[in-house]
């Protein structure tokens, strides 16, 4: 996979037990300064795979406890969820994620 | 034999050695610095009108010009430190002494100056508490004040912007003081008369009008979606749960969010006629769509503000204006409304400690609390009730006893703030700045805005902590970190503790609100651009020059 010059690349997974089925992809956000896209689809693994791609280098322990709070509250799985960010903060990252959850609840 | 009115000799002398440069009252612009090397004398209390809005800048200067081999040792009273020439008198040798509220434009270059020996800080206040001064023990020798015009007898036309100037005249002129005034115009009639011309000594005609600044505007252009999420909140978990039907909201985008919401989501909850319809607030533009569909009905002002004078003129059923229409705005007694009369005050502030202390100072900046403590504060002179007060009162004494259970209510103090500011500035803090600025200003309190005892709730984007219903430090604490998000302080809570606090409403996650995240979008905003909020007002708003981007 290609990564653009600058960008840090993340990888999380988190066993799930609430199978989403199957849904439309969920795309919310936009990628802009502080801002971050997000895009949440069907994945065969009953898992919640999480892959990241930010601007902003050296955040990923806040991006794990983040994860794992949003994973702890929903415990998704079957999901795969990928994040264009560009320097969004913790706030803006949470509130994207429960659109995203809120979409296919 | 004691001379009982030394300081009725002392103004009539001032008073002779000023009069060959006034004809009646008036006194030309280029005998500015002689009038007051005329009036001032070593050592004097001099209250230079200066607010974070209405700025005596004329005089200011002036007295930057003076000799300071004729007139030093001032000492500085005044509610604003906004000016360079605030701080150039100090510089210059005239003045040595300062007692003051806000220093927000001029905070860093105060923090050098004491760091230098130039200047010595009695205090640091509240607005009110500075006003209240001047009556006690800081009254003016002279005060240099701001209008918009005058007529021949000195009587005194301040506009919409009356603000600071009632407090100072009345201070020094009824204790044999001095009062000068800067004036925009000379006029025949005036429109009404603000401040009656037997308080007023001298008028200066200023060769140009005095800066007012339009602080409390905010275009909503640049509020965020998460501040759209803290404003549901808010309006959902503090608003309609109390009843808030009197109350302030502090400067900044995340209270602009709340104005902006009520007419919205407030709408939505079924909440008009039910809160925000009495407000001790400036006229702040971000509140026009909410008076627009009938939320408010009374607004008491400390200022005006630019742009909003055709507006406030066309509503007068919800503003304070005279009978000429314009605008009557009076701080001291608006922050008097503020603290007493007010159910809720919500405002942001840059850093917030583990006892919910919150405090805007920053190090190497010493930049005071304007009218922020007054109104965040448990009114504990308040004995009249309301829905709102009674029930916060009843949480936070409930199961009490004795003194501390003695039934009273409570004024709702809401710290607003986002986990992370810009740049990713915690906004939770293990030791706020304000102990090291302390230290080094060798200050005998640390300059906390609002006391973590007065703090009923914070709110941030990870929810609501009602800090009145904790009972104990370690709750509170743990209270405190369950909102702080990932902060150091957020990501060190204990999570059974604070899942335990959840459990019983002690935290309320916005999903526990009702809150859902998906509203939560800039298309919620009753107005979402400048342009928006002139739309609103029917055309009467006029925003500044800066302000229009459209």
């Amino acid at each position: 996979m290609n990564t653009a010059p600058g960008l840090e690349t993340l990888r999380f997974e988190f066993p799930g037990t609430k199978p989403a089925g199957s849904f439309a992809p969920v795309l919310v956000g936009v990628v802009g300064s502080g801002n971050l896209e997000l895009l949440l689809e069907p994945d065969s693994a009953p898992v919640c795979r999480v892959t990241v791609q930010t601007s902003a280098r050296g955040f990923g322990n806040i991006w794990e406890a983040v994860l794992r709070d949003f994973h702890e509250r929903h415990r998704l799985s079957g999901v795969s969820i990928a994040i264009n960010d560009m320097g969004a903060t913790p706030a803006v990252v949470s509130l994207r994620l429960a659109q995203a959850a809120a979409e296919i609840a | 034999m004691r001379n009982w009115s030394s300081s009725a000799d002392s103004r009539r002398e001032r008073l002779s050695r000023a009069a060959p440069l006034a004809l009646h009252k008036q006194v030309p612009a280029a005998q500015t610095v002689a009038l007051l090397e005329a009036v001032l004398q070593p050592g004097d209390r001099v209250c230079l009108e200066g607010n974070n809005q209405k700025q005596a800048d004329f005089l200011a200067h002036a007295l930057t010009q003076v000799d300071p081999r004729r007139v030093h040792d001032l000492h500085m009273v005044q509610s604003v430190l906004a000016l360079p020439e605030h701080l150039d008198v100090f510089e210059n040798g005239i003045a040595s002494r300062l007692d003051f509220s806000f220093s927000g434009p001029q905070a860093a270059r105060l923090a050098q100056l004491v760091s230098a020996g130039r200047l010595r800080i009695g205090a640091i206040h509240t607005y009110l508490e500075l006003f209240a001064r001047y009556f006690v023990d800081l009254t003016p020798r002279v005060a240099l004040i701001a209008a918009q015009a005058a007529d021949a007898d000195g009587n005194l036309f301040t506009g919409p912007n009356t603000e600071d100037t009632p407090a100072i005249v009345e201070a020094a002129a009824f204790s044999r003081g001095i009062v000068i005034a800067q004036v925009n115009e000379i006029v025949d009639t005036l429109p009404r008369i603000d401040v009656p011309g037997g308080w007023v000594d001298f008028v200066v005609l200023a060769p140009t009008h005095n800066l007012i600044e339009p602080l409390f505007t905010r275009d909503p252009a640049k509020i965020s979606e998460i501040q759209v999420l803290m404003a549901m909140m808010a309006i959902k978990g503090i608003y309609a749960e109390y009843g808030v039907q009197r109350l302030n909201h502090g400067i900044g985008f995340d209270t602009a969010a709340i104005e902006l919401l009520l007419p919205t989501y407030g709408e939505s909850l079924g909440l008009k006629g039910r809160v925000g319809a009495h407000w001790a607030l400036n006229p702040h533009p971000a509140l026009i769509p909410a008076i627009e569909a009938g939320w408010v009905e009374s607004i008491h002002s400390f200022g005006s503000e630019l742009g909003m004078e055709d507006y406030i003129r066309a509503r007068s059923d919800v503003f304070f204006t005279g009978s000429d229409g314009a605008l009557r705005s009076n701080r001291a007694f608006c922050q008097a409304a503020g603290h007493y009369a007010c159910d809720l005050f919500i405002g942001s502030t840059l850093q917030i400690d583990l006892a919910g202390n919150s405090s805007t100072a920053t190090l190497g900046r010493i930049a005071g609390f304007g009218g922020a403590p007054n109104m965040g504060a448990d009114s504990r002179g308040r004995r009249h009730g309301s829905e709102a007060w009674l029930k916060a009162g009843r949480q936070a004494r409930d199961g009490m006893t004795g003194a501390r259970g003695t039934p009273r209510g409570q004024k709702l103090v809401v710290q607003m703030v986002e986990t992370f500011r810009e740049h990713m500035q915690p906004a939770f803090v293990d030791r706020l700045d304000a102990w090291t600025l302390a230290e080094q200003a060798q200050m005998p309190l640390p300059p906390i805005m609002v006391y973590g005892e007065d703090v009923t709730h914070i709110l941030t984007e990870e929810g609501i902590a009602s800090l009145l219903l904790c009972r104990t430090d370690e709750e509170r604490e743990q209270a405190v970190r369950g909102v702080a998000g990932y902060t150091e302080v957020g990501l060190g809570r204990d999570r059974r503790a604070v899942e335990n606090l959840r459990d019983r409403g002690v935290i309320q996650r916005p999903e526990d609100l009702g809150v859902d995240p998906r509203l939560a979008t800039r298309n919620l905003l009753a107005a979402r651009s400048m342009r928006d909020l002139v739309d609103a007002s029917g055309g009467l708003y006029a925003p500044p020059a800066r302000f229009r981007n459209w």
